[in-house]
């Protein structure tokens, strides 16, 4: 009963606040509404048993994500107004493209019920994990190192290549900037780079 | 660890570890090893395609005392997620080779262009990766983490040359559009995953068999949409000419020939094993891609007036044909589609080497008229893009003649002979904006200066084995035609 009265509070906290999303007309104000909706998300998935899951989302959605988001708002002066032109025009094709997702997952949630194999199969993974009785995050560290070694290592590639493809595409050497280069300035002698003239008094020097 | 999964995915390790240090040489020596950093990228991509055909010769006398069983043909690993079978050898050792072209086409046009970065190599050689272990995938979420490890590294490519606003809006375009079809895909992986309670081949296969739930229907949807993506089939090809042109002009060879034919492979294999059972659904879905991206590469491609253009629409009518040979759905099918990507696969890589032979004064020339008077100033380059054009066209003695023949063969076997009409017209068709190139070269006065002579000998190399190749093709195409038949045997299921 408890759990069914918090569960429904996340979830309409959670709509209420996607909503709020795409409609508030301050972007900072929509961002702040996003960090809400991953709070109740979270939420959910502790209800679920999920916590590793809740903590991820908390830590990478809200702690990284959801900040950056808020830098960009801030700091880069974006005219949200025109980017809101056209919306009349695309809305026809935006709703039908939604109606048309809804009506293919109505039909899938109609079926799903009567298919059983599949049904049975995806059970037996819940039975396996309720008859080994370990928290959800040691069940995750196992599989990942283990079962999905392979696309785990894989991922770590793709990872370094968006890293070198950020350096790639933003870092510049800037000419002008004066660094200290100590071999340079050991090699420095006098004679090279010190003329001494001898000036006669009241002449000056060229 | 097991030693198998060493062993079947050796010559991925050994290319991600070259990729890695290459990245660290890279960086310790700046931007002047870029040379010598592309030079032992070449050797690497070789070696590794060495290591691929030569390893099991190499292992098995070992074998016996290490007791592993039947080692690297057709073995499994990392607990069926990894397969490195005929097919996957097959398209392996043709990635390799062409991404060893990419990087000798890229030197003096890297160089000329102030973008001699020793991360170009780097990169390729971790989407030549991508590509790879997307061939070899048997499992959906290995097929999906090896098509972002090649995305990611080819959106960087695309826009490698930043300062150029039409180079980083390719690579925008590309990232934008692939990062939708990446969404799609994933959306119909767990589909598929949540209709049959499983991601990995085989017991996909064994799901599958019967009649197909509803969600699975739309689940392979999503996975075909997506594939047509990353393939640039219509209707899901409208990135391809802006991207192609955009691009870095060493980056397009490179995109219209590895990552193309690696998609393609992967498109084979998801439809032909997973998802066998559902034949009658999706064979629809590609029958109709075919015919579309046939009739849209060859007309579109009329009007186009840069070469660049050009060959993308040339790759989507190429994309149909193939998709021709994976329609017909069985042995000989495969078998021609993959003789038909080798042959394409050099055949392009020899054009982009004639393209980027074209500069006049420094500047790259680009357009169709730029040819013009080429046959005086350039005979021999004159006569080997004559030769790829031809080729491309489907004249018969050349080697694009046998892609098509074979394609259109097996179309007709199966008793697809509509499909392979509309081929034969549409490849008359696309002929028109081929031989066109060859009226330019032949008949048309320059207007210009002549072009530049050619001072790289790596295009000189590439763009003339390249042409030999195709005029050679008659004479040997049994070894090119066995090993495909073995690669599309060892895809079907057995027994």
């Amino acid at each position: 009963m408890l759990a069914s009265l918090i569960f429904y509070l996340f979830a309409t906290v959670l709509v209420a606040s996607a909503v709020m999303v795409v409609t508030a007309r301050n972007p900072v104000h929509a961002v702040l509404f996003l960090i809400l909706c991953f709070f109740n998300a979270s939420g959910l998935f502790v209800l679920m048993g999920a916590e590793f899951l809740a903590f991820i989302l908390m830590i990478v959605y809200v702690g990284a994500v959801a900040v950056l988001f808020l830098f960009v708002v801030m700091l880069l002066n974006i005219d949200f107004k025109s980017m809101r032109q056209g919306l009349r025009r695309q809305l026809p094709l935006g709703l039908g493209v939604g109606a048309l997702l809804l009506v293919e997952l109505a039909v899938m949630a109609l079926h799903w019920s009567s298919d059983s194999q599949a049904f049975s199969a995806l059970s037996t993974v819940e039975m396996v994990n309720q008859a080994t009785n370990v928290d959800s995050t040691r069940a995750l560290g196992r599989l990942l190192y283990t079962d999905y070694f392979y696309p785990f290592q894989v991922a770590g590639l793709i990872l370094l290549v968006a890293m070198i493809g950020a350096i790639v595409l933003t870092l510049r050497d800037r000419k002008r900037v004066k660094r200290q280069n100590a071999a340079e300035q050991m090699d420095r002698r006098p004679e090279d780079v010190v003329e001494i003239r001898k000036v006669k008094s009241g002449e000056g020097a060229l | 660890m097991n030693v198998e999964n060493i062993y079947a995915t050796f010559p991925e390790l050994f290319l991600a570890s070259c990729a890695l240090m290459l990245l660290l040489f890279g960086v310790k020596r700046g931007n002047d090893a870029t040379l010598f950093t592309g030079l032992i990228a070449v050797v690497v991509c070789l070696a590794a395609g060495v290591l691929l055909i030569k390893l099991p010769s190499f292992v098995e006398p070992g074998q016996a005392q290490l007791g592993v069983s039947a080692l690297c043909h057709g073995c499994k690993a990392f607990g069926g997620m990894f397969i490195n079978d005929a097919f996957a050898q097959f398209v392996k050792v043709l990635l390799l080779l062409a991404s060893a072209i990419a990087i000798m086409l890229s030197w003096g046009y890297m160089e000329r262009h102030g973008l001699e970065r020793p991360e170009y190599p780097a990169l390729i050689l971790f989407a030549t990766l991508g590509m790879m272990l997307m061939v070899s995938a048997n499992d959906l979420l290995a097929l999906y983490m090896g098509l972002e490890l090649q995305s990611l590294a080819l959106y960087v490519l695309a826009s490698f040359r930043r300062d150029h606003v039409r180079s980083s809006e390719a690579g925008l375009k590309y990232f934008v559009l692939g990062s939708l079809s990446s969404g799609m895909l994933l959306y119909g992986i767990s589909l598929l995953y949540g209709y049959t309670g499983s991601t990995g081949f085989e017991a996909l296969a064994h799901v599958l068999a019967g009649e197909p739930p509803i969600g699975v229907v739309l689940g392979l949807v999503f996975v075909c949409a997506a594939m047509a993506f990353k393939v640039s089939a219509v209707p899901f090809h409208m990135w391809t000419p802006d991207v192609y042109e955009g691009a870095p002009t060493p980056v397009t060879a490179f995109f219209a020939a590895g990552p193309k034919l690696a998609a393609l492979a992967l498109f084979v294999r998801v439809l032909l094993q997973p998802l066998a059972g559902l034949e009658h659904q999706w064979v629809q879905v590609v029958v109709f891609m075919a015919v579309a991206s046939m009739l849209l590469g060859s007309f579109a491609g009329l009007a186009q007036s840069n070469i660049k253009r050009l060959m993308a629409y040339s790759s989507i009518a190429n994309v149909g044909y193939a998709l021709v040979g994976m329609a017909v759905a069985n042995e000989a099918g495969v078998q021609a589609l993959l003789v038909y990507l080798s042959i394409y696969l050099v055949n392009t890589l020899g054009v982009f080497g004639v393209i980027l032979c074209l500069r006049r004064e420094g500047v790259m020339a680009e357009k169709i008229a730029d040819l013009a008077g080429l046959s005086k100033s350039h005979p021999l380059l004159a006569v080997a893009m004559g030769i790829f054009m031809f080729s491309l066209a489907g004249v018969p003695p050349l080697a694009g003649f046998f892609g098509k023949y074979f394609v259109f063969l097996a179309a007709v076997q199966a008793g697809m002979l509509p499909l392979a009409i509309i081929g034969v017209l549409t490849s008359c068709v696309a002929a028109y904006y081929y031989l066109r190139i060859i009226k330019v070269m032949y008949f048309d006065d320059a207007t210009e200066a002549a072009v530049d002579p050619v001072p790289e000998f790596s295009l000189r190399i590439v763009t003339g084995g390249a042409a030999l190749l195709m005029l050679l093709f008659v004479f040997m195409p049994t070894p090119v035609i066995d090993s495909a038949l073995a690669a599309a045997h060892s895809l079907m299921p057995q027994g």
